[in-house]
């Protein structure tokens, strides 16, 4: 026992287990002198029957004297040849054996693999022996999971040793079930896990709740049926069976709070019994009654007591008796505090307890100790929801903790700060935001932050010249990490500008905001997406306000598809702005003069690998090659917000077609009205059940060979010449067309009827489509086109260019007059009508433009349809404002102002508060303050805010965040229906800020 | 519920490494690398607490406490209260501190696998079933106790002390 006597390092009895260098370094050398000493007594066995021989303890000396990763890697290397060779030996002693297993695990926890001893560990789970049983059964819960191929030797084994008369080896045999059983095997030992809840010893029945809580968690519906065993258990004699049932409960009331509202004056009872120290002293600790169960209840209580007013005025008297008694200068008293903080701001508001949760919580915030502060700033998250005047007290407190070195209390604090945000606070907030991120590296937390920002920035912004400021720099910073949308978000916002009657505000807007990416454009590294917003402003507004030459922002979005060659989208954003500057000088009547970077630019793109550089590219060559006029339909200048009417019905075809059939082209017949539609579309119905059965057919090829039989239509004709059918996607139906009209009218009219079905999905359009357009509005742009049968021709000839510009070689010359009369007019030459054609994707303003869209711009026929809505429309458009326009990016007065006067009002107010950095005073004005300053506002955030003000705020805040509507699809839909209304979304926009500012 | 049970030297080398749901070696080995390095990034007097989110994915955190030349490292989800999982720990090292009679670093070593015992009686499948650090030691005596009896090979001068009921 000598050795023991030097050995202790650590007594883990409080004071006495603070580190010291001096005791470490004295360990460490001790530590070599022990090794031979303690050795010595283990190998005696003092331990009680924890055997060690003299190898292993070789083993661990030279892993812990080994000096590198390598020399440790070397020696456990030669530790598994070792026990390799010995495992197989035959007629190991079992003491051996279970040497060699501990041996294996402990080389597995080093990193090592040891699968070829798992076997043997199987093996050893059979064995009589409790001592190798239980070594066995620890080796395999650490070395296999549920779905290892071995499993299935051990199940057996399980089922035995749970009805064995030894409770030690049904303990194993439980921990063995926890971790090993799976879904497929839980009905196999299920059985004698029910039977063992009755079981006389209190740990088995213990366990065996726990086993059956790791089965609802597995596989909720394999013991939904046992449910009422938890509940049975909750009444068990034995107070730590009771705690144990708590866990299992906890979880199913998660799920389901409201089949389980009668047990609410259970758990009351129980939590009164425990606090008031009706159980025996065994389950004190640190002279608390059960504070682990007391944790546990409460966490139920305020699961069940949430908005439910009559559940939770059973637990007033109780979670208050328990503020009353709990020791606060203990750890585990302030955990069990910290719990009836949480449970009160969960459950329906009390005034009183609220008030005790209030000084629990001054109480952790003034404490020494980070913990506690943690505690305390998490607390105050949660009730700050209910009483939001309690955040005004602790200001100093909160601000101290988002100084503190502590990083974890730093978060913990910026979490705060977040849910505590409005308007009035949000700039602080969010530039305080900003420069925490700038100052980690860690990624995650970095994309968080910087969602984070983003959102409180839609949500709240003043000002859209702050908002855009804001966006910057998180593009700047963490602009690989946050979502797409925001970017569109953004430019969105810099086309719409303000609202509708201030032009010069919005062109104000417009050129600071080209200004600042022209500045921001010289610094190195910038992320795509900010690119990707950079190239579209400035191909959008780079030379509206003519203070910057064309030459000068093609030359800057040329360097910038330079410098970044290895991204495609940039590149393909640069293009389009390219083009679109070009567009303007032309239309502009100014003569235009490709830079030579950029003409070398352009031939490297023709020859890009991308298709969709490559359109461009050719785009943009097509487009300098019109005249001005052309031009400027393509391409009208500032046009973003426009709407883009689409004429499904293609009535400016009307003459068109009158003139064809004059010269004796066959009318277009419906094709209800034509024949041997039905029995193909019934082999298509049957062949699409069973492509979607997933069977094999027999039967493949007899109905198409009908098909062929099938007389030529006199559609044919009028399908292959000039009567919009549908034309499908892909290139064999197209190579029909040309090739065999008998089939081709057939199959394009079952073609037609397929995708009305909507079939489209399966025939793998899809598949082309990607490679055009990025954005989601994909399918409903399909879906517009399809629907539509007299518009589907026009939407599909030009669908296919887009996905391949190369297939237009395929294109009938038809087909190209029908194209020239839409992009052209029928007076232009085929070769003009081509080029106008091709340059039908980009001559709209968006820079992943859409086929409808830009050809209805041409067509110009104001009726409106629903159409699908352009790429920066997704998110509601509800970032408005009408704050006043300021130059946000030229003056910072603008975004200066505030702050100022919020450290001034601090001056006024509070005297206390002037200490630490008076930006964030913001946050915590006196009451006095807001009456000074009632104009600027920002002061009126925590200074005056009655119950009622927070839920109007939250309100408005949470109707902005639902119409914002992150989901897509949705934006969508309700742009849509505005459109459809016939409003414009800018001027449906009710003004958010102007709601958040009353 | 309890997500990870981990004891790691100050030089970052694994005593105790115990994951309540299956991870490949790999994967083990990689977080515990992962933890050590956020933790010997830690000043002295901050908290125990870390943001584990970024190491072990959605709603996990970190407690960990500093003892001698060790690091107790616990991880789970909301479930869990911060400061009674601080208080866990505390449990667990009292306990290992009775079993060893002043524990320290090489005990934890050699007694690999009677330092699984104990923490199953503790923590079962991730769920604290015990935390009376009095009673876990009974149970693990008993398990001694029985372990060596269904032993051939009785080597033990039982250095126990008795087991007395609750």
């Amino acid at each position: 026992m000598d050795a023991k006597s030097y050995a202790i390092c650590f007594k883990p009895s409080s004071s006495a287990l603070k580190r010291s260098n001096t005791t470490r370094n004295w360990y460490r050398v001790a530590k070599l002198e022990q090794l031979k000493t303690i050795g010595r007594e283990l190998t005696k066995g003092s331990q009680g029957g924890f055997y060690q021989s003299k190898e292993f303890l070789d083993l661990v000396k030279s892993i812990g004297e080994a000096r590198s990763k390598a020399e440790e890697d070397r020696i456990v290397l030669s530790e598994i040849e070792t026990l390799k060779r010995r495992i197989s030996e035959p007629d190991i002693p079992k003491r051996k054996m279970k040497e060699y297993i501990i041996r294996l695990v402990y080389v597995e926890m080093l990193g090592h693999d040891a699968s070829f001893g798992y076997i043997h560990a199987v093996k050893m789970i059979h064995d009589d022996s409790l001592l190798v049983k239980r070594t066995g059964y620890l080796a395999v819960t650490l070395f296999l999971n549920e779905d290892h191929d071995l499993i299935i030797l051990i199940v057996n084994t399980i089922q035995k040793d749970l009805k064995s008369d030894n409770y030690l080896v049904v303990c194993a045999a439980l921990n063995a079930v926890c971790k090993l059983i799976n879904e497929e095997t839980i009905p196999a030992v299920l059985p004698q896990i029910v039977e063992l809840l009755a079981h006389p010893k209190e740990a088995v029945r213990k366990k065996a709740i726990m086993a059956l809580h790791r089965f609802y968690q597995k596989s909720p519906s394999s013991v939904s049926h046992l449910v009422s065993n938890f509940r049975k258990r909750l009444c068990d004699n034995d107070p730590g069976v009771m705690g144990a049932t708590l866990c299992p409960l906890f979880d199913l009331i998660t799920n389901d709070v409201n089949s389980y509202k009668d047990l609410v004056i259970s758990f009351v009872s129980i939590l009164k019994q425990v606090a008031e120290r009706r159980l025996p002293k065994a389950y004190d600790y640190h002279q608390m009654p059960a504070p682990f169960i007391q944790i546990k209840l409460l966490k139920i209580l305020a699961l069940l007591g949430s908005s439910d007013k009559q559940a939770s005025e059973n637990m007033y008297t109780v979670v208050g008796d328990i503020f009353r008694k709990c020791d606060s200068s203990s750890n585990i008293g302030n955990a069990v505090l910290y719990e009836c903080i949480c449970c009160v701001s969960s459950i329906y508001p009390n005034p009183k307890l609220l008030e005790s949760a209030a000084d629990a919580i001054s109480r952790f915030l003034k404490s020494d100790s980070h913990n506690l502060k943690y505690m305390g700033i998490d607390a105050l998250g949660r009730l700050i929801k209910i009483s939001p005047e309690i955040a005004e007290q602790h200001q100093l407190a909160v601000i101290d903790c988002l100084e503190d070195p502590d990083d974890t209390l730093k978060r913990k604090t910026f979490e705060l700060l977040y849910k505590m945000t409005k308007s009035t606070n949000v700039e602080v907030i969010v530039d305080r935001m900003i420069d925490y991120m700038n100052s980690i590296n860690d990624n995650h937390y970095k994309t968080e932050i910087a969602s984070r920002c983003v959102e409180l920035a839609e949500q709240f912004a003043p000002s859209n010249q702050w908002f855009i400021q804001t966006m910057n720099k998180v593009f700047e910073h963490a602009g690989d990490l946050v979502n797409i949308k925001v970017a569109h978000n953004l430019m969105r916002l810099i086309a719409e500008g303000f609202g509708e009657d201030d032009d010069t505000a919005d062109s104000q807007l417009r050129s600071s905001a080209v200004e600042s990416y022209l500045h921001i454009l010289g610094e190195p590294k910038l992320p795509s997406v900010f690119l990707q917003v950079i190239c579209w402003v400035l191909g959008e507004y780079g030379t509206a306000d003519g203070k910057y030459s064309a030459s000068y922002i093609t030359g800057k979005l040329c360097d910038v598809a330079e410098a970044y060659s290895n991204d495609e989208t940039v590149k393909a954003y640069a293009v389009t702005a390219l083009m679109k500057i070009y567009a303007f000088e032309i239309a502009a009547g100014r003569k235009v003069d490709m830079l030579p970077e950029c003409h070398s630019l352009m031939e490297e793109f023709l020859a890009s690998h991308s298709t969709d550089l490559q359109q461009r590219a050719y785009e943009l060559q097509a487009v300098i090659g019109l005249d001005a006029h052309a031009v400027e339909s393509i391409l009208p200048s500032d046009a973003s917000c426009e709407d883009i009417e689409v004429d499904k019905a293609l009535s400016f075809l009307n003459d068109y077609i009158q003139e064809a059939i004059e010269k004796g082209a066959q009318p277009y017949i419906p094709e209800s009205e034509r024949t041997g539609m039905l029995n193909i579309s019934n082999f298509r119905n049957q062949d699409h059940h069973e492509a979607s059965s997933h069977g094999l057919r027999f039967e493949a090829y007899e109905l198409p060979k009908q098909t062929v039989q099938a007389r030529i239509p006199p559609a044919s004709l009028a399908s292959t010449e000039l009567v919009p059918v549908p034309e499908p996607m892909y290139p064999r139906e197209s190579y029909q067309t040309t090739t065999v009209p008998s089939v081709s009218s057939d199959a394009a009219s079952t073609e037609l009827k397929l995708r009305l079905d909507g079939v489209q999905k399966r025939w793998g359009r899809q598949t082309h489509f990607p490679s055009t357009s990025t954005s989601n509005s994909t399918s409903l742009k399909t879906v517009n086109g399809i629907t539509q049968v007299d518009g589907s021709n026009t939407a599909n000839s030009r669908t296919r260019e887009t996905y391949d510009s190369r297939k237009q070689v395929e294109i009938s010359p038809e087909k190209q007059k029908l194209a020239a009369s839409l992009f052209g007019g029928p007076s232009k030459t085929e070769k003009k009508s081509a080029t106008g054609h091709k340059s039908s994707k980009p001559s709209s303003h968006m820079v992943k433009s859409h086929a409808p869209k830009s050809s209805m711009e041409v067509a110009s026929e104001k009726t409106s349809v629903q159409q699908p809505p352009d790429l920066l429309d997704f998110g509601e458009p509800t970032v408005k404002s009408t704050a006043p326009s300021l130059d946000p990016f030229k003056d910072l007065e603008g975004l200066l102002e505030p702050t100022t006067q919020v450290s001034s009002a601090v001056n006024h107010s509070s005297t206390a508060a002037v200490t630490k950095s008076p930006d964030i005073m913001g946050l915590y004005t006196e009451t006095t303050a807001g009456a000074h300053h009632k104009d600027s506002d920002i002061l009126s955030g925590l200074s005056n805010p009655p119950m009622t003000n927070m839920v109007g705020g939250t309100t408005t805040m949470q109707v902005a965040q639902s119409s914002k509507g992150p989901n897509l699809k949705d934006s969508l839909e309700k742009d849509a229906l505005v459109r459809q209304m016939g409003v414009t979304p800018s001027s449906q926009n009710p003004n958010l800020f102007k709601d958040i500012l009353g | 519920m309890i997500k990870a049970v981990m004891v790691m030297n100050t030089q970052g080398k694994s005593r105790l490494a115990k994951f309540y749901e299956y991870l490949s070696v790999e994967k083990q080995q990689e977080l515990i690398r992962g933890v050590f390095s956020v933790l010997c990034s830690r000043a002295e007097n901050v908290s125990n607490f870390i943001d584990a989110e970024s190491i072990f994915g959605q709603d996990s955190r970190l407690v960990y406490k500093h003892f001698a030349t060790l690091y107790f490292v616990f991880v789970f989800d909301s479930s869990e209260n911060e400061l009674a999982v601080l208080d866990l720990i505390q449990v667990f090292v009292e306990t290992l501190d009775k079993c060893f009679q002043n524990v320290c670093e090489l005990d934890i070593v050699f007694n690999y696998s009677k330092i699984h015992t104990i923490l199953d009686e503790m923590v079962f499948g991730g769920q604290v079933v015990e935390t009376s650090s009095s009673e876990i030691m009974k149970a693990v005596e008993e398990i001694s106790k029985l372990e060596a009896a269904s032993n051939a090979i009785s080597l033990i001068p039982k250095s126990a002390s008795g087991w007395r009921s609750r």
